[in-house]
């Protein structure tokens, strides 16, 4: 294999990491903008969970108004720019484009917003005041798409908002967790920074909300408080030998890339467990970095995998391999990890089963765990409030916050939305979400 | 194989394709390149006293990712001597005998025409093309179309240059004016040979929303130009059409306005012109757009069975008649081919906010395929003619065939509606929504205000 030479610079970590959606040139962008058949009622608009008026951005767009592209874009979605770049298009709005059912290439609607965004971006241009002041305080958790969206949506209402955040930058996974070839960590940055010109809100970085004292102090001094803390680290498999040396979490892996680009250790023999996007993306980011091999081995067969069949190509086309059908056993080794051991699976009425004596043994000097992220379980239920009866429960069986339809918890000064909440989707989920939530704040609070 | 040799009114070439006069003719160098890559005739560049032209001429309508789809010009007539063009046209037709070098003319007094006429006849002129259509410019002068808005003066000078004119004579026309075939006739009246129509048309082609200053900007000023490209076809095509349906005007016209391809030459040829002049779609793509124009032509003839283009020259003619002699009883009302739809609903809204109401949507947002309420349709093809797929939406034809009654018919039977509120009124009983009906349609939900 080895398309991809191991990365020694910047330049080289930027070749191999280079963009999926790149950046539209104006000349692109008003070709492209051209095509748009202008539907009535567009099926894109529908299929986008944030119900962007796509059409009219693009038309906006080819009539240089990229201003009101810009706005039109943010005025159904916060994170505009983010989604523009890691939305799976391909399964939403550019996969209801009406160019599908006719033999013509669907419309670039991710990289024509992303290219509407980037003007205002880099403008600085303020298209947005926010809403007369309320008077009222909202603590927001977590900087993350659906931190930052609630964010804005509260400053439109003219509520005040402080954000606490557990790390050193805001985004979320937009900056800690997605690939690096869909969106860099400046992009990401660029359009917080550009939001929070605009909104006002206040970042407190390196906050995280650690228990019950810490939920108290925010009820004492808010108004309201939204959750917006996304899902825990990488799940523990439970199988003998994974705290060897050399086994990591994918998400951890995408997040080491993320901050050391090039400097992140990576093995020579690359074995992703998983079937999920963050393993796909994993697997992708192997290669990128110049493993010698890179196997992908889930479960069940590739049509059961959760991850998007794009991004399974993606990773293929990175030149990693899938073992199907397989189900990881043990990890070997000594101290470091030098290889993994399977027993084969068969599928039987609907479920899967170990086939005895199918047992072997894949080398490797690596293994990124792309087994799903764990809930925030414990300190979920540290909010005070809690029912244990099952209706009330703060959590549902899956650690998922459980909220109504205004996204309001079950202790009614919480509201939440995003990973939390759907239990891991899209930016673009958090972000139609959150808007709710913000509105379901606002009612409440004028209650 | 088709023969597409040509000849307007003795002037002859191996194509009906000639370049028209404008910049792609300047020189011999460019005639003589045309010529190489295969064009038949050339009308060169307006001879005269040479002029000062200015810096910055053009601009042009673009339709989103369209070029040029309207073009327009602030350039006068040749600014080059004419001893040097003279010289040049000699050249061209030692090396090019078989193809045709019309010499446009535009100057003032009778006796300056009598001796530009006999100086680009000695120089072997095939022909001479009066430039009465300029309408920019030199019009202000008196020239151009201040002479083709004039019939009595365009005719007067049509006499002086067949004074002494031994070539064939084309008068070529402005179409800034009411009734194209006012001059037409007088032309005819003069005695000039043929015609050839329309110079362009007098335009402000856009204007900067930042310096608020028209295109072409010269030094901060502009000024009204003269509009062509494929935007002025239609236009074109109406004035070639009345005037080779008029029986006083009578003489061959080549046509000219917004040919582009060998589909536009084949439609100026079926209403009547005896060969093509292009200019625009040279100036957009060069001359090697002659390969497409010629072979083009070549397979329609071949496939219809045309063995020269008199065999259809005028052929679409018979069927453009005047709107009261159209039959009444013919009716067509939209289909869609739910096989081909894609379902974007433009011939919904179409119909439903630009025509009459008559294209309805399932009440299940997933099926997208619009259906046409066939009692409500008038057959405008409005739907048609949005639908971005090739024929999913057709009309078809609802009548019989048998009945064939036109408004002629009804005004001489005394049948038509007299009084505002006639029971003879089209849309009498044609449905049409309660108008607050409007306010409780059911709107898109990102449709906002």
């Amino acid at each position: 294999m080895a398309e991809y030479k191991p990365p020694t610079s910047e330049a080289e970590f930027a070749a191999n990491f280079s963009p999926k959606k790149p950046l539209m040139s104006d000349t692109e962008a008003y070709y492209e903008s051209s095509r748009c058949l202008y539907c009535y009622d567009a099926p894109c608009i529908t299929a986008c969970p944030t119900g962007i008026d796509i059409p009219l951005f693009i038309r906006q767009i080819n009539s240089d108004n990229k201003d009101g592209a810009a706005k039109t874009i943010y005025e159904s979605n916060w994170m505009g720019h983010a989604c523009g770049n890691v939305c799976p298009t391909e399964e939403l709005c550019e996969g209801a484009c009406v160019y599908n059912h006719s033999d013509v290439k669907p419309i670039e609607i991710g990289r024509l917003q992303a290219h509407a965004t980037t003007v205002v971006i880099r403008s600085k241009k303020k298209l947005f005041r926010t809403g007369k002041d309320t008077g009222k305080k909202i603590a927001v958790i977590g900087a993350g798409p659906a931190g930052i969206s609630a964010a804005c949506e509260l400053r439109m209402l003219g509520h005040a908002v402080d954000i606490f955040e557990a790390k050193a930058k805001p985004s979320g996974l937009c900056v800690y967790g997605v690939a690096p070839y869909k969106l860099t960590n400046e992009e990401a940055l660029d359009e917080v920074a550009y939001l929070q010109e605009q909104f006002g809100f206040t970042v407190q970085y390196n906050k995280p909300i650690n228990g019950r004292m810490d939920f108290e102090k925010l009820e004492k001094g808010y108004d309201a408080i939204f959750i917006g803390i996304g899902l825990g680290s990488t799940s523990a498999l439970g199988i003998p030998g994974e705290d060897k040396q050399g086994v990591i979490g994918a998400l951890e892996f995408v997040e080491e890339l993320r901050m050391n680009h090039h400097k992140t250790p990576i093995g020579k023999k690359v074995i992703v467990l998983g079937g999920g996007n963050t393993a796909m993306d994993a697997a992708s980011e192997s290669c990128r970095m110049g493993a010698d091999s890179v196997v992908i081995a889930y479960r069940r067969g590739p049509e059961e995998m959760g991850a998007y069949s794009f991004e399974f190509d993606l990773a293929k086309k990175s030149g990693a391999k899938a073992l199907f059908n397989v189900t990881p056993v043990e990890v070997m080794g000594n101290g470091s990890v030098t290889g993994v051991k399977f027993i084969r699976n068969k599928a039987a009425y609907g479920k899967i089963e170990a086939i005895p004596g199918s047992e072997f043994v894949e080398p490797c000097d690596m293994v990124l765990l792309g087994t799903g992220q764990g809930k925030q379980v414990e300190l979920l239920e540290q909010i005070s409030g809690v029912k244990l009866e099952h209706k009330s429960r703060i959590l549902d069986d899956r650690g998922r916050l459980v909220v109504n339809e205004q996204y309001q918890t079950n202790n009614p000064k919480y509201f939440a939305a995003g990973d939390a909440v759907n239990g891991g989707v899209e930016v673009v989920n958090a972000a139609a979400e959150a808007k709710k939530a913000a509105h379901g704040i606002d009612q409440y609070l004028k209650r | 194989m088709a023969d597409l040799r040509t000849n307007l009114a003795g002037i002859k070439s191996p194509n009906p394709f000639w370049l028209a006069s404008a910049p792609p003719t300047n020189s011999g160098y460019q005639i003589m390149k045309a010529f190489d890559a295969g064009w038949g005739g050339a009308v060169w560049k307006t001879l005269g006293v040479p002029v000062v032209n200015v810096s910055s001429r053009y601009g042009a309508v673009n339709y989103r990712d369209n070029r040029m789809v309207g073009f327009n010009n602030i350039e006068l007539i040749t600014d080059r001597p004419l001893a040097d063009n003279l010289r040049e046209i000699s050249e061209v037709k030692k090396r090019f005998p078989e193809h045709a070098v019309i010499a446009s003319l535009m100057v003032e007094t009778r006796e300056e025409w009598h001796q530009i006429v006999r100086d680009v006849e000695n120089a072997g002129a095939d022909g001479i093309e009066l430039n009465f259509g300029c309408p920019h410019g030199m019009c202000e002068r008196g020239m151009g179309s201040a002479v083709g808005q004039e019939p009595k003066v365009l005719q007067t000078i049509v006499e002086w240059v067949k004074e002494v004119a031994k070539v064939p004579v084309i008068t070529k026309l402005t179409p800034n004016i009411s009734d194209i075939t006012r001059p037409a006739r007088a032309a005819r009246a003069g005695g000039s040979d043929a015609i050839s129509l329309i110079n362009t048309i007098q335009s402000v082609v856009g204007v900067d929303l930042d310096t608020f200053v028209p295109m072409p900007n010269v030094d901060g000023k502009s000024t009204n130009g003269g509009y062509c490209g494929p935007a002025v076809k239609p236009i074109a095509l109406n004035m070639l059409k009345n005037c080779a349906q008029d029986s006083q005007v009578g003489i061959p016209i080549s046509g000219i306005g917004g040919v582009e391809n060998w589909r536009d030459a084949a439609e100026f040829i079926l209403l009547g012109a005896s060969s093509v002049q292009v200019c625009t779609a040279v100036m957009h793509y060069g001359f090697g757009i002659i390969r497409d124009l010629k072979s083009g032509l070549e397979r329609y003839m071949d496939e219809k069975g045309f063995k020269t283009l008199d065999d259809f020259r005028g052929k679409a003619l018979p069927n453009i008649v005047h709107w009261e002699d159209l039959n009444l009883k013919y009716k067509v009302v939209a289909e869609i081919n739910a096989d081909k739809c894609i379902g974007c609903q433009l011939c919904y809204t179409a119909c439903e906010d630009g025509a009459h109401q008559a294209i309805g949507l399932s009440s299940d947002p997933l099926i997208r395929i619009p259906s046409i309420i066939e009692e409500n349709c008038v057959g405008c093809n409005l739907c048609s003619i949005v639908c971005p797929v090739e024929d999913c939406i057709t009309m078809e034809r609802r009548d019989d065939g048998k009945e064939y009654l036109t408004w002629g018919d009804r005004t001489r039977a005394g049948n038509i509606p007299k009084t505002f509120d006639d029971e003879l009124a089209g849309g009498r009983h044609h449905w049409v929504p309660e108008p607050a009906d409007a306010l409780t349609k059911k709107k898109p939900r990102h449709y906002k205000g």
